[in-house]
């Protein structure tokens, strides 16, 4: 399926969803302190794993690192 | 447009900048020089002699506190401009009641847990409110990887993986670089300057 991520379009092959934890396995997203939202909506951490993304769906996934 | 008319559009602005470090006491520095009318800028912390390396304070102004210390040293510069300081560890309620009348909000915290914080509660509850956040600013060298990355309103500049460490400490130059790319865009919206690499 395609979704958007991070303002580009992404094929995430072989899935036709994803739950966030599964996609930031597949992307191979190590960071720990991660800002995630799905369209318009905010991901805590604890439901990475029951949140779904779908086909079209507008997701972005900050790390933050320290320093200021 | 001239400088008098930019200081002239940006006298009626009001700023915000959660935390008086590096990137924060830097960006207030350059947004007074250039004519914003009032910054309301928050931090808990007093300065310590290690902070010298690349905040916007001096040596004799150890152990003040970062909020009044900057305040001091922002009317030096500009003696008309409008410093609300606010000697707090923010919180998520806080940012929403402290910068609510803010035209732009910027993220200048130290630590990523606290950059997290902002962020989200910004998204959440205020939007609409562009938010400027510096996400990876440590050591030096390789300054050419210092990029933007935009959603809506919220905008991140950094190098996206220099952490801060024992061995790779925050220093002047790129932080620096990285709180004036934050005052950049904050005069960019203010005065509603529409640029493809910025806006």
């Amino acid at each position: 399926m395609k979704i958007i991520l991070n303002n580009k379009t992404e094929e995430i092959t072989g899935f036709e969803k994803i739950t966030v934890t599964e996609l930031l396995k597949f992307k191979n997203f190590t960071f720990k302190m991660l800002v995630v939202r799905i369209n318009n909506r905010i991901i805590k951490k604890e439901e990475f794993d029951e949140s779904v993304i779908y086909e079209g769906d507008n997701v972005m996934v900050l790390h933050l690192i320290s320093g200021g | 447009m001239k400088f008098e008319e930019i200081k002239e559009k940006l006298k009626d602005k009001i700023v915000g900048i959660a935390g008086a470090g590096g990137l924060g006491s830097n960006c207030a520095a350059s947004l007074v020089r250039c004519g914003v009318g009032t910054i309301i800028i928050a931090d808990f912390d007093t300065i310590n002699e290690t902070n010298l390396n690349r905040q916007y304070f001096f040596f004799e102004q150890i152990g003040e506190k970062k909020v009044e210390a900057i305040k001091v040293n922002l009317l030096k510069i500009n003696p008309y401009v409008n410093v609300i300081t606010i000697d707090k560890k923010l919180e998520a309620d806080d940012i929403t009641e402290v910068f609510s009348k803010c035209d732009v909000i910027v993220e200048a915290f130290d630590n990523a847990e606290m950059k997290k914080m902002i962020i989200e509660t910004v998204l959440n509850k205020m939007s609409d409110k562009p938010l400027i956040v510096g996400s990876g600013l440590a050591g030096y060298g390789n300054t050419s990887e210092i990029k933007l990355q935009k959603y809506e309103n919220l905008y991140i500049y950094g190098d996206g993986t220099n952490d801060v460490s024992e061995e790779n400490p925050p220093l002047a130059p790129k932080v620096n670089i990285v709180a004036n790319m934050q005052a950049d865009v904050v005069l960019s919206i203010l005065l509603n300057k529409k640029n493809e690499n910025n806006t």
